[in-house]
Formats: C-alpha cells, sequence, structure tokens
C-alpha cells in the first residue's frame, strides 16, 4: 500500500479487493503496475509542462524571458521584483482587476448556487401545475450555448442601460440550467420527505424548513455548484470582453489579454517590459482557484458523479 | 384531524397540498431564466427578421437574412472549421479521458491521487491564460521547443503555422479539458458496486473483459454527458482563437470560427440584425447536434 493512495479511494476499493485478489494468484496485497505508473507520470508531464513554464517564466525579466531557455531559471531570478511591477503598471489596474474578478465571480458563485437550490429543491420536493413542462424547459435549456446567448444579451443590455456595469456581467452568471439539474437529483435524496413531513406537523413553514433543514442537508450540492459557477465566471472571456469597455471594470482575463495584446504590438519599443507583467499576472491569477480546487476536492468530485452517473 | 395528516405521506398528494409553495421557491429562477435566456433568444429571433436601411431604417425583410446567412461563404467556413475540430478532438480528448480514467480505477497505479489532481489542474486555469501560455510555448523564436529543436540542430515546429494551427487549438483544448472529462468519468467508474466485479471475476473475466463488458456500459450516461458538453464547447470555440490571432494573425482571420465570425460581425462591422441572425443560426446547429447525439445515445440504450 503506497500512502500516495487516497483515504477514499482504499474504502472504497476496499470492497473490490477480494475480487481482484482472488483472481490474481490471491495474493493478499494489491498488485501495483510500475508500468502503467511510468506512462502515467509521463501523462501528468505533458498537465504540468505549461505551468511550470509559468512559474519559472514569472521569475525572469522580458530579457531573459527571450534570450535563456523557456523550462529553467535564469541567473538572476526576480520573482518579487515582477510581481511589484504587476501590481503598480497603470497606477495598480491589476489589483482592480482580481478584485473585480472576485466580486463578479463570488457574486454569480453565490447567487447562482442559491437560485438553483431553491428551484432543484422546488422542483424535487413539490407537484404542482406545469411542473414537468417547467422543468423540461430548462433542461433543454443547457444546450443553448452561452456565447450564442451573449451577442442578443448584449443587444438587449444595450437597451437597458446595463452594458458596462458590473450587473453586465454577473446577471447572466446568476442562471445555471445545469446547476439546477444538479440541484434536482441531488435534493431528491438528500432530503428526505419524512423529516420535510415532520418539519410541517411541528407547525414549520415552508421557507423556514427550506432554510433550517435543506439548505443545511443540501451543503455539499451547494459548494459543488458555486465551485462549478465560479470557475465558469472567473474564467469567463467572451462576455466581459463584449459588456464591458471601461478597464477599469474589467476582470482579470480581459485585463491579461489587453496587456497581451500591447505586449505583441510593442515589438521592442518600451512596452514589451509588459511581456513579463502577463506572465506574473498570469500566475498571481490562477493561484486562488488551483488552490480552491486543491482544498475542496471532495465536494466537486461528489458534484461531478452526481451529474455524471444519473440521467 | 390527526389520522390524515399521518396517512398522507404514504398516499402522495401532501406534495400538491403544498404544491404552491414549490411554486415560490422555483419563481426566481424561472423569472431570471425567462429574462436571461428566453428573451435574448427571442429578441435575437425578432432582430434576424428585421435589416437596417439607409432609407425606411428599420425594414422587415421575413427569411431574408437566414438566406444571406446560408450563403455566406465566411460563416459556412466558420462552422466547417469548428465541425472539423469537433470530429477530431473530441473523440481524442473523450478517448484520451477514458484511459486515464480506467487506468485511474485499476488501482494498479502508484501516486494516483497525485496523478488525478495534476490532469484536472488545467481546468481551474482560464482558457485565456491557458492560450497565453501555449502561445509562448509554441513560439517560433523564443519557445522551449523551437529552443531544443534548434539546439538539436532539427527545423523548428511550426505550431503557429496555417496547416499546423487547427492542430496546436485543439492541442490547447485538449490540455484544457481532458481533466475535466476524466474527472467525471472516473467519478462514474466508482459508483460501480464491487459485487459486479466479484461476479465476473468468478465467472473467469480477466481486467480487459471486465472493463469492455461492466465498466464500458456503466460510462455510458456519463460518456453521453462528456460528449454533450463537448459539442456545446467546440461549436462555440472563440477564446483560444480569439487570442492565437494576436500572435498569428495572418493564419486566423476575424472568420476562423463560427463565433469569432459573429463576434465581427457583431462589434466591427456592427451590424446588428445579422449578428443576431448569425448567433441564432450558431446556437440551432448546437442544439440539433446536441439532439442528435441525444436520441442516437438513448437509442441504443433502449435498442
Amino acid at each position: 500500500m503506497t500512502t500516495a493512495t487516497s483515504t477514499t479511494a482504499t474504502t472504497v476499493k476496499a470492497k473490490r479487493v477480494p475480487a481482484e485478489a482472488g483472481r490474481s494468484r490471491r495474493s493478499p496485497t494489491r498488485r501495483r503496475s510500475t508500468p502503467l505508473t511510468i506512462a502515467m507520470l509521463a501523462v501528468l508531464a505533458y498537465f504540468l509542462l505549461p505551468l511550470f513554464w509559468l512559474l519559472v517564466a514569472s521569475t525572469k525579466s522580458t530579457q531573459d524571458l527571450f534570450n535563456t531557455f523557456g523550462l529553467w531559471f535564469s541567473h538572476a531570478p526576480q520573482l518579487l521584483s515582477n510581481i511589484k511591477a504587476t501590481f503598480t503598471q497603470d497606477d495598480g489596474v491589476f489589483g482592480r482587476w482580481l478584485l473585480n474578478t472576485v466580486l463578479y465571480a463570488g457574486a454569480s458563485a453565490l447567487g447562482a448556487a442559491l437560485l438553483a437550490a431553491a428551484a432543484g429543491y422546488g422542483f424535487a420536493k413539490y407537484r404542482f401545475r406545469g411542473h414537468g413542462a417547467a422543468f423540461n424547459l430548462v433542461l433543454g435549456a443547457i444546450m443553448i450555448p452561452t456565447t450564442a446567448l451573449a451577442i442578443p444579451t448584449y443587444l438587449l443590455f444595450a437597451k437597458a442601460g446595463l452594458v458596462n456595469t458590473p450587473w453586465a456581467v454577473i446577471l447572466p452568471s446568476l442562471i445555471s440550467p445545469f446547476g439546477l439539474y444538479l440541484m434536482r437529483i441531488y435534493a431528491e435524496d438528500a432530503v428526505p420527505d419524512s423529516l420535510v413531513e415532520a418539519a410541517r406537523m411541528d407547525g414549520a413553514g415552508e421557507l423556514r424548513i427550506f432554510c433550517t433543514i435543506a439548505l443545511r442537508l443540501l451543503a455539499p450540492g451547494l459548494v459543488t455548484v458555486i465551485l462549478f459557477t465560479l470557475v465558469a465566471t472567473w474564467n469567463n472571456y467572451f462576455l466581459p470582453l463584449i459588456m464591458l469597455n471601461d478597464p477599469n471594470l474589467y476582470p482579470i482575463t480581459v485585463g491579461l489579454s489587453s496587456w497581451a495584446d500591447q505586449a505583441q504590438n510593442g515589438g521592442a519599443g518600451a512596452s514589451s517590459d509588459m511581456f513579463a507583467l502577463v506572465v506574473t499576472g498570469s500566475l498571481i491569477s490562477i493561484i486562488p482557484l488551483v488552490l480552491a480546487f486543491l482544498l475542496l476536492q471532495r465536494y466537486w468530485q461528489s458534484g461531478l458523479a452526481t451529474g455524471g452517473v444519473k440521467q | 384531524m390527526a389520522t390524515t395528516t399521518v396517512n398522507t405521506p404514504v398516499k402522495s398528494p401532501p406534495r400538491r397540498r403544498h404544491g404552491s409553495a414549490g411554486v415560490l421557491f422555483i419563481a426566481p429562477f424561472m423569472v431570471l431564466f425567462l429574462l436571461l435566456f428566453l428573451a435574448p433568444l427571442g429578441y435575437a429571433a425578432y432582430l434576424s427578421l428585421f435589416q437596417e436601411r439607409l432609407i425606411g431604417g428599420s425594414t422587415f425583410v421575413g427569411l431574408d437574412n437566414y438566406v444571406t446567412a446560408l450563403k455566406d461563404p465566411e460563416l459556412l467556413k466558420g462552422i466547417g472549421r469548428v465541425a472539423l475540430f469537433f470530429v477530431i478532438q473530441v473523440p481524442v480528448m473523450l478517448l484520451l479521458a477514458l484511459c486515464f480514467a480506467l487506468a485511474l480505477d485499476s488501482g494498479l497505479l502508484r501516486l494516483a491521487r497525485v496523478i488525478r489532481l495534476g490532469i484536472f489542474v488545467p481546468y481551474a486555469v482560464p482558457s485565456v491564460i491557458a492560450t497565453l501560455m501555449w502561445g509562448y510555448l509554441y513560439g517560433p523564436d523564443f519557445g522551449p521547443f523551437a529552443q531544443i529543436s534548434h539546439d538539436l540542430q532539427l527545423p523548428a515546429p511550426h505550431f503557429l503555422s496555417d496547416s499546423w494551427m487547427l492542430g496546436s487549438l485543439a492541442n490547447i483544448v485538449t490540455w484544457e479539458f481532458v481533466g475535466y472529462n476524466m474527472i467525471i468519468l472516473y467519478a462514474a467508474l466508482r459508483t460501480v458496486p464491487g459485487e459486479l466485479y466479484e461476479a465476473a471475476a468468478m465467472d473467469g473475466a480477466g481486467a480487459w473483459r471486465i472493463a469492455w463488458s461492466i465498466k464500458l456500459p456503466a460510462l455510458r450516461p456519463a460518456l453521453t454527458l462528456t460528449l454533450l458538453f463537448s459539442v456545446i464547447g467546440s461549436f462555440q470555440l472563440f477564446n483560444e482563437p480569439k487570442l492565437l490571432m494576436k500572435v498569428a494573425p495572418a493564419v486566423i482571420d476575424s472568420s476562423y470560427t463560427a463565433n469569432l465570425y459573429a463576434y465581427s460581425v457583431a462589434f466591427i462591422s456592427q451590424q446588428t440584425n445579422y449578428a443576431a441572425t448569425v448567433s441564432f443560426i450558431l446556437g440551432l446547429v448546437i442544439v440539433i447536434v446536441s439532439y442528435a447525439f441525444l436520441l442516437t445515445a438513448n437509442r441504443r440504450r433502449t435498442a
């Protein structure tokens, strides 16, 4: 048993051990395959290569970026001064972009998760007229591509005067048909009818039952939807690109791509320092999401299981 | 009184009795859904029936815009290219995701947890940043691949040339999403009850036989889901070509993908009505392809 195997993996797999042991010369311990492990480590290297490059590159000056070997550190690492330059360029606009991203992604994720949880609970635990039709309508919308919606949404928002405001980015992200679908499936299992019925008999109102009992039981599903909406909004580029034209409102994706444009257009002039800033800014902006995913593993994994298994 | 309330849960009417509360729970979602999903769709459909004219302003033209769009070589080229991208990239990506998921589930790996998370991590990287990174890596002057082949006195690979570009884009998208699909498939594999494997092993089935006869059928719903998301993702390909456009302007033009074309029609040439038409057609293509996949998947399952 290698210690690296996750505890969940071992507990779940424990059930299967007898079967595989019976198959393989009745050895009591599990077999490990070295060739397979080596092959998968090679695969892992491919996936980590660009991230390693980013880490190395963000310690370099623009000059070293071009003149030294890309996949190893140069003699004069300057990560800290790169970080400082990133945050001070254009009056500290990078910090604003980070804050904007946190605001847009946070508000969208929380809002979307709560809306999906309430509606998912409503669809799972109540029957009312139009129940099936309403649910199927939303389910069908999973297939509507968000970018095909974005241009018409922009045209509508332009009429409503919402363009170039934070709402233009947050509002369209509040509706997650797939989130609703996940929450409905999750609520069907996680909130027992008997518990809801018992609370009713104790005289609790429907809203109170939802807020005090159901929401707590739905928490793991809620975290899943929050995480995935968070990623979707954090990574969103098309929507803010068309909705916003004030650089102070940009999220990190649009901001960094505007810097990348400048770096590309600047050639060898003063703005060619931008390359180092784009690289360092990229590194800084992926750290929060990568951390969130590593720390909240069990939530998104169970959430994906729910979505992928039941249909 | 007490007896009726106690008895009702068994029979099912209780839900209907509280049905009005259910409507209140779904109301906020449904209202926003109508405003932010159906209204833009309806508005796009409406706009697509008009044309802005110098004389007379906005004029109703029926399906003229659609006729124009369906004959528009730029749009057709864009749709054709994303279709080609879909046909090549998606099978490769899903096959890789499937192999990785089976490898992780086989229990034969050391460091399985590290490998699983490492493959998944790119999903947390915004596609803008993924494209910037790969754009630098692909670079013909200072990219590490070019540097290595220069040191080895080999010709540098032309990742950003016309003939390589679609493959280079496919590589970026694959890098971003293999892990995500792998996790979905892996999670589905983990729910297969252990007794099934025991029974199969008793009947003398080997590892490959178990993978083929038990694991793959168990994966079908999850595979359908990943395929569905991939249809939607590939047909609206935008971020990656939009960013690589700056690095390779001669290769990627403003109609390289259907979505890039919609963007340039809307925001560069500012033809609102035609942009709405193009968006609507693109959405329609995606919905049709998605349903086609769902229907074939369902038919296979029932057959």
